[in-house]
């Protein structure tokens, strides 16, 4: 907790938000071998074997995410992932076990498991020693962590108050408001922006979390991705467990969700605040991952704020006015169309001028769209850069998780750069025209003078 | 809350002689080099994929700043970015984009590190730029002022909006009397308004001398290339010697000091702080580097993960009243300065900060008086086992490391004699440092008070929610 200060130069998790979880990769140098099956149970399984170190990282998402929260209950998949190491019921020869001894159980393993909900997935990871002698403890463990979650009413209560504190003095940053207004404003009633609250909380119930868990954690639901050290057999020896731990019931159809509703004006909202910096958003409704000009907007967006020291919103906001530390733009690709966003914050005094001098250099980005130049040191930096996303166990399987989970074709990762390269200035115009309305935005200032 | 393990941190640093035992044909050892100039080199293969992490650490950071220009070390590290006669402003940049690569740079208090992952076929060019800006860097005034600019909407963003960023700055200053590490790494906001273009050339000047540098790869490349091109880019710069440095030894404290920090904030924070030894040289256990491997072992047993000793006390309340929503247990293994022992916590909700103080000293006290079972030892030892092979996944973490224990002046045999003397500790040595490092006399309190006045201010909120239209 006590921090050992390091003062990057570029808030890089801001810059580079982009490229997390969507910028996948493709083989240059070497085709990625993907072996990919549907087991008896209906889920879907994806294998990359990775010899060279004996550990192996498993990935089970399944159609459990936070779009499917009752409004009255937002946050029901979040705590329901959280609860998930409140404890196990004794399950096959394991014994019942408390939070505490469920957490040494993993310890002694020397193995890794968390559970978690974003907006549209409910997602299990772990990993493990390969050795024999610790890899059996740990799949039998992994496979009564997920067959039998007591979700204790009492760790429930423990962790709803923490949250409810954290939640509180959440309220004393100006970031927590700016990020509350424009979710509202862009998502309008859609799930996506439904709100987290002390009050959504306290109408969770932990028989509420049972429900939510039993309904979405299925084998038929499930797309799972191997990545390590293992072969076939292998693999089905690790998954297979997990699997039957999670019944074999006949998935029923889960009820489809809207999408997000396009902006019909401008919305443009001052909040007072009085903070160091005021905190500056723009922003409308983006893409979904199915977007067929995903390409295309991928790349555009690394020229306009994705790109870090590079990008034109850094050169300038950052570089050529000294206006702000952080300033970047990215697309949340989704199920559905999460936002497009730029963001910065920088001297109360200073916000008029950031955020004209960002509005321009979005304006002119969506009329022109990038420079030939430009667009060449994008696809530079991406196709000679490739190699860097798939360079450790750990980004192999965020990268095929994406496929599993989207659809993507097995051969995704080795046409990406083929599917870079071929992206044109006109493309990426066409594109932006199409999905950004700079005269239709969503702009959130809190704390500016 | 999940907390890494501070003793997985800590032991960052001593793990990666193992990789060779089942697979000599991907990894091999580290090896180390002196330049003619007397530049270090650190190159350490591992052939998994073809891309490589480069850095280049210099010795120099906040805690070799004096009075009046603190936050110099990092501001320097931003105009690092600002050319050469060669290479014009921001071209550093975009030539390392160009050739498919990821690039940044941090300041700490103990050294300046500058790194690029890039395709294995590109690190002689980056190894070039690099040289280039380690020998030559300058620019004009002007660009000096923009980013004096950039660097204080930092401060603001990382440090005056957050009350506990502020806090955590002042108990830095209360801890610590002569020695540099009472400074905030990032400056105090007069010196940064304060601070001149010369003032920033200055230090450049007095501390960016290869003898006062490593360069550190790691990746898929040949020991014998790389250390040809460090010869040919860093070895041509010409050697200088490295400063004598001031010892500022903080004076020895004679009992507890105290800070109350109030703060636009809803939750308290306490921390207690205490001077304890590190390990100086791993090749020369003493008996002090053997208490501060015992300190390392507390803190793991204390909070090494969900549900350890501190966690199971105050934030579950096993055994009595919850008296905290967080806990942690850190002590820092390495440093050039002099390390702490932190134990802190968010108390809960209408819980008096002072019982959360004397919770945590008697948790401490637990140990002193009853020790540890050979089971959490175990447990701890279990966790490096694992961790010693999934660290290998991530070759800039491996480069991060060699860089860490190049600035603490550890050589690279060190770590396996360090892990030989982890691996001894036994729980009576964990009992001992408990019952004798966490007196007050060593003590530093830290409480930041939530002050609802303060808060009304600061947050200006609106006195009911802005209507949110949809036009």
């Amino acid at each position: 907790m006590f921090p050992i200060l390091q003062h990057r130069r570029l808030g890089a998790p801001a810059l580079w938000a982009l490229s997390v979880g969507l910028l996948l990769s493709s083989a240059s140098h070497a085709a990625i071998d993907i072996e990919h099956w549907t087991e008896p149970s209906g889920a879907r399984i994806y294998l990359v074997s990775s010899p060279s170190i004996p550990m192996v990282d498993v990935q089970i998402d399944v159609d459990g995410g936070s779009r499917r929260d009752p409004a009255r209950q937002a946050g029901l998949a979040s705590a329901t992932a959280q609860l998930v190491s409140s404890g196990v019921a004794a399950w096959q020869g394991q014994p019942a076990r408390d939070e505490n001894a469920l957490e040494e159980a993993w310890l002694d393993t020397g193995a890794q498991f968390s559970a978690d909900a974003t907006s549209d997935r409910f997602t299990f990871k772990w990993r493990s020693l390969t050795d024999p002698a610790w890899l059996p403890q740990a799949v039998a463990l992994a496979a009564q962590q997920i067959a039998a979650p007591t979700f204790s009413a009492a760790v429930w209560q423990r962790d709803r108050e923490r949250q409810i504190a954290a939640w509180q003095e959440a309220e004393n940053r100006p970031d927590t408001h700016a990020a509350r207004a424009f979710d509202r404003a862009v998502y309008g009633t859609h799930p996506y922006g439904q709100e987290e609250t002390p009050q959504t909380w306290r109408a969770i119930s932990v028989s509420d979390m049972r429900a939510h868990y039993r309904r979405s954690v299925q084998a038929c639901r499930a797309s799972i991705t191997v990545v390590g050290a293992v072969d076939k057999a292998g693999a089905q020896a690790i998954v297979g467990p997990m699997l039957s731990a999670m019944g074999q019931a006949t998935c029923t159809p889960l009820p489809a969700v809207p999408e997000v509703a396009a902006l019909r004006a401008a919305d443009v909202q001052q909040v007072p605040f009085n903070s160091a910096q005021a905190q500056v958003l723009m922003g409308q409704p983006g893409i979904t991952r199915r977007d067929p000009d995903f390409f295309p907007l991928f790349l555009g967006n690394y020229t306009l704020g994705g790109g870090g020291f590079v990008s034109r919103l850094t050169t300038e906001v950052r570089e050529k006015r000294g206006l702000s530390y952080s300033v970047y733009s990215y697309f949340s690709p989704a199920l559905h169309a999460g936002a497009f966003q730029i963001g910065l914050s920088t001297r109360p005094d200073q916000a008029e001028q950031a955020l004209g001098v960002a509005r321009q250099v979005l304006k002119d980005f969506v009329e022109q769209g990038p420079t030939e130049a430009e667009l060449q040191a994008a696809k530079d930096f991406l196709i000679k850069g490739f190699a860097l996303r798939i360079d450790s166990n750990r980004k192999l399987l965020d990268n095929v998780a994406n496929i599993a989970w989207n659809g993507l074709p097995l051969n995704y990762l080795d046409t990406w750069t083929q599917q870079v390269q071929a992206v044109t200035t006109a493309d990426i115009r066409r594109a932006f025209q199409r999905v950004i309305q700079p005269d239709r935005m969503v702009t959130v200032v809190v704390g500016g003078r | 809350m999940k907390h890494t393990s501070p003793l997985l941190k800590q032991l960052c640093l001593g793990l990666l002689a193992s990789a060779s035992l089942w697979s000599a044909s991907v990894w091999a050892q580290a090896q180390s080099f002196t330049l003619g100039n007397g530049m270090t080199l650190i190159v350490k293969p591992d052939r998994r994929a073809p891309t490589v992490a480069h850095m280049v650490w210099v010795r120099v950071g906040a805690m070799d700043e004096v009075d009046g220009t603190s936050g110099v070390a990092h501001v320097l590290e931003h105009m690092l970015f600002k050319g050469t006669p060669t290479v014009p402003a921001g071209e550093f940049s975009r030539r390392i984009a160009a050739l498919g690569g990821r690039e940044n740079a941090f300041t700490s208090r103990d050294a300046t590190a500058y790194h690029q992952q890039v395709p294995a076929d590109q690190l002689e060019a980056v190894m070039r730029l690099e040289a280039d800006r380690f020998a030559n860097n300058q620019w004009p005034d002007d660009e000096f002022v923009r980013e004096l600019a950039v660097v204080k909407e930092e401060r603001r963003q990382r440090t005056e909006d957050s009350p506990r960023a502020l806090f955590f700055e002042q108990y830095a200053a209360t801890v610590w009397t002569a020695h540099p590490y009472q400074r905030p790494i990032v400056g105090w906001m007069s010196d940064l308004q304060a601070m001149t273009a010369e003032d920033v050339r200055a230090f450049y000047r007095q501390w960016y001398m290869p003898a006062n540098a490593a360069v550190v790869v790691a990746g898929d490349v040949d020991v014998a290339q790389v250390r040809q091109w460090a010869e040919r880019y860093f070895g041509a710069i010409p050697a200088r010697p490295v400063p004598a440095r001031k010892p500022r030894d903080e004076p020895v404290q004679q009992g507890p000091k105290r800070i109350d920090y109030r703060a636009a904030a809803d939750q308290a924070v306490v921390v207690l702080g205490y001077k304890v030894p590190h390990v100086v040289d791993p090749a020369r256990i003493d008996s002090a580097s053997t208490d501060a491997l015992a300190l390392t072992l507390l803190a793991s047993v204390l909070d090494g993960y969900d549900g350890a000793r501190l966690g199971r006390a105050l934030v579950q309340g096993q055994g009595g009243p919850r008296l905290a929503d967080s806990v942690s247990a850190s002590h820092d293994l390495s440093g050039r300065g002099p390390q702490l022992f932190y134990l802190s916590a968010v108390p809960a909700k209408g819980v008096n900060p002072e019982v959360v103080v004397t919770a945590l000293q008697a948790q401490v006290k637990r140990v002193a008086q009853q020790g540890i079972t050979q089971a959490e030892l175990q447990r701890v030892k279990t966790q490096w086992t694992a961790f010693e092979t999934y660290k290998l996944d991530s070759v800039f973490n491996q480069a991060q490391e060699l860089g860490d224990q190049w600035t603490v002046g550890w050589g690279l045999e060190g770590q396996a004699q360090l892990m030989a003397a982890l691996r001894t500790i036994t729980p009576a040595q964990v009992q001992s440092v408990a019952q004798r490092y966490f007196g007050d006399e060593q003590m530093t309190v830290g409480v930041l008070w939530p002050d609802a006045a303060k808060r009304a201010a600061a947050t200006q909120r609106p006195a009911q929610a802005q209507p949110l239209l949809r036009h």
